[in-house]
């Protein structure tokens, strides 16, 4: 290993890093507090690559664009905050319904509307999931510090490709600005997923929506040999828009089934002294850091504290959510939201009155005395 | 020319009303990229939404069929991450003037070397006559009962004046000069306008009680000049049909292309 692997730097820096180790090359955004640095970082670094960026007109165009950039081809990403992200939102249904692979990484501040731009919050979980109209599956992922920040960077490209779908990172400010001790893997170290090509040659006829036996979908770059309609209208196999109800129910549960049904290979997770964990804290992001903190405080201590770290929030990995907390007295999920994913975990465990929220929503960072405060309040004990 | 060559079969019959001057506009489109001998596979067609929108289904190219408003957006991404091919993006009103204005006027701005083709029906054909920000004053809409009192943008000026490097317009009526244009647009390096004002009888014209589709094109022959003609300087209300603008300025991804080489030096 070189000196240069090991980086003193930005989370925002490091996604950037990570973006370009899965093979990102084209990158379109438009600045929006917290995310800039994504922009600003891949400007400087993609022309020395031979990669494309570009500094659109607004949220709006750059996942379009980006989008396009996908369909001839490349890896593609765009970065952006909470009113960016909600502008996203018709083109990111676009991409789930044309099945175009893409990346966008959301460093989530203060909302709702434009809120708390400096300061950090985890309020576009919903939004990551149901903030385009219409029924769908998504692949969301978080991370707590930069050395998983790029692995999960990385996992979603990966993700996207395999599954032919949008992936959405759902970093926050605090991650994102923070600076931290990173170690950036060599090439080949972490597997980086190729897009599935088709290999019909030209002239054969080429189904760009049809489903091999195993759920992938070879895709054929635009510019190829192959020409076909991409649409976000129900299409059939070949991408004619259709209003047969048949295809109409195949291609709705293809989309939510391709996702949904494969949880276990999507789902990241951690976890921390689980095994006898009376109580188990569930957090996700940078706030498992405080949440992290307190487990080893209280371990020290002797309380059968526990923590379940998630990385995938979409699927919502609640099977796992549900045997990790089979035993545990309380359940307490720590996020910085009004309580987003403790909805999701009250839904998956078998007792939800034994699931509590700690969470802070005035825009400073949870901190460990927070939570210990509310694991004082859930035992009887006062602050 | 042999029209099977060029369209999907499978796509027909179109959905355009009986009248509509966008079949004329796919007509000599194709009619540009014959002449031009282009290859389909090095040609993507990009649309929003709308009538005009559902052309790219039609052509047997790489196609796609964006939202309402974005294909100009769209066709940035594809356009830069592959600039050896030739895009063409047809749109409507909405999707070039009113969703779409801002991705327009930066489309103009940043020069990519693009073929916008506004199907101009001063119409929401689609969604059923509702009047657009190209209708004009003093007419008749599903949402104007009484009177439009919205004035209506110049599309070849706002372009000229954005930066776009080619600009033109001309009618459904003008068939030759639609090809013509769309040669020039299709060969020019930079980003192209061609505005083609093609008849909505169905929605424009019944309700402002304009006539058939015949009276409509015939209007279009009677109440457009090109441009420095001497009809045009008789009568100035004439439209002004014709080359607006026609200059060499830097393309996009020829600049982008300088920037990777000057980082490779650097």
């Amino acid at each position: 290993m070189t000196e240069t692997n090991i980086r003193f730097i930005q989370g925002n820096e490091v996604c950037v890093e990570a973006a370009l180790y899965a093979g990102l090359d084209f990158f379109a955004g438009y600045p929006i507090t917290p995310s800039s640095e994504i922009a600003e970082h891949m400007a400087s670094r993609l022309p020395a690559l031979g990669g494309k960026f570009l500094q659109m007109e607004d949220e709006i165009s750059s996942i379009c664009a980006i989008i396009g950039a996908s369909l001839t081809g490349h890896k593609v990403m765009t970065a952006t905050s909470g009113p960016g992200f909600s502008l996203m939102q018709e083109a990111l249904g676009f991409a789930v319904m044309a099945e175009i692979p893409c990346v966008i990484a959301d460093i989530q501040r203060g909302g709702p509307s434009t809120g708390l731009p400096t300061h950090g919050s985890q309020g576009d979980i919903y939004q990551a999931k149901w903030g385009t109209h219409g029924d769908h599956a998504i692949i969301a992922l978080t991370a707590s510090t930069h050395q998983d920040l790029f692995r999960m960077t990385v996992e979603g490209f990966n993700l996207a490709e395999t599954y032919r779908t949008p992936v959405i990172l759902l970093f926050d400010e605090m991650s994102g600005h923070m600076r931290e001790k990173v170690e950036l893997p060599k090439p080949g170290e972490v597997q980086v997923v190729q897009r599935l090509r088709t290999a019909l040659p030209e002239g054969v006829d080429y189904h760009p929506y049809l489903p091999r036996e195993d759920g992938r979908l070879p895709m054929s770059d635009f510019g190829g040999r192959h020409r076909y309609n991409v649409t976000g209208l129900y299409h059939d196999m070949w991408g004619f828009p259709t209003s047969d109800p048949k295809i109409i129910h195949g291609l709705i549960h293809h989309l939510v089934d391709k996702i949904e049904n494969s949880v276990h290979q999507i789902t990241h997770y951690k976890e921390y002294f689980l095994e006898d964990a009376t109580c188990v804290l569930v957090s996700y992001g940078s706030t498992a850091r405080s949440a992290l903190h307190i487990v080893k405080n209280r371990r020290n201590r002797g309380e059968k504290l526990g923590l379940l770290e998630l990385q995938t929030l979409w699927p919502f990995p609640a099977q796992l959510v549900r045997e990790k907390c089979a035993q545990a007295v309380s359940v307490v999920v720590v996020e910085m939201n009004m309580g987003q994913v403790v909805q999701e975990v009250k839904k998956a465990v078998d007792r939800p009155e034994r699931v509590f929220l700690a969470n802070r929503v005035d825009g400073e960072f949870i901190t460990p005395t927070d939570i210990k405060n509310m694991l004082r309040l859930i035992q009887g004990r006062g602050v | 020319m042999s029209f099977r060559n060029y369209i999907r079969e499978r796509f027909f019959p179109h959905i355009w009303c009986p009248g509509c001057g966008h079949g004329i506009v796919l007509n000599n489109m194709l009619r540009a990229v014959e002449d031009l001998g282009l290859a389909k596979n090095e040609l993507v067609m990009v649309s929003g939404i709308g009538c005009s929108s559902r052309i790219s289904g039609y052509v047997d190219f790489h196609s796609l069929h964006t939202l309402h408003g974005r294909a100009l957006a769209f066709a940035t991404g594809v356009k830069m991450s592959q600039p050896n091919l030739k895009v063409i993006v047809p749109m409507g009103d909405g999707d070039a003037l009113a969703i779409g204005g801002n991705h327009f006027i930066h489309a103009c701005r940043r020069n990519m070397d693009i073929t916008a083709v506004i199907m101009n029906n001063r119409i929401y054909g689609m969604t059923g006559g509702q009047f657009s920000p190209l209708t004009g004053t003093g007419l008749k809409a599903t949402t104007a009962p009484l009177q439009t009192i919205d004035q209506s943008f110049d599309i070849a000026h706002m372009a000229t004046a954005s930066g776009a490097s080619y600009v033109a317009r001309t009618t459904s009526y003008h068939f030759q000069e639609i090809t013509k244009y769309l040669k020039q647009a299709i060969s020019h390096k930079g980003f192209s306008v061609v505005e083609i004002l093609s008849p909505c009888p169905t929605h424009f014209g019944r309700r402002n009680k304009l006539g058939s589709a015949v009276n409509m094109l015939e209007f279009l022959k009677d109440n457009t000049a090109q441009v420095g003609s001497k009809a045009l300087e008789n009568n100035p209300e004439l439209i002004e049909r014709g080359v607006f603008v026609h200059k060499d300025t830097p393309e996009y991804c020829s600049e982008y292309e300088r920037l990777i080489q000057a980082a490779h030096k650097g």
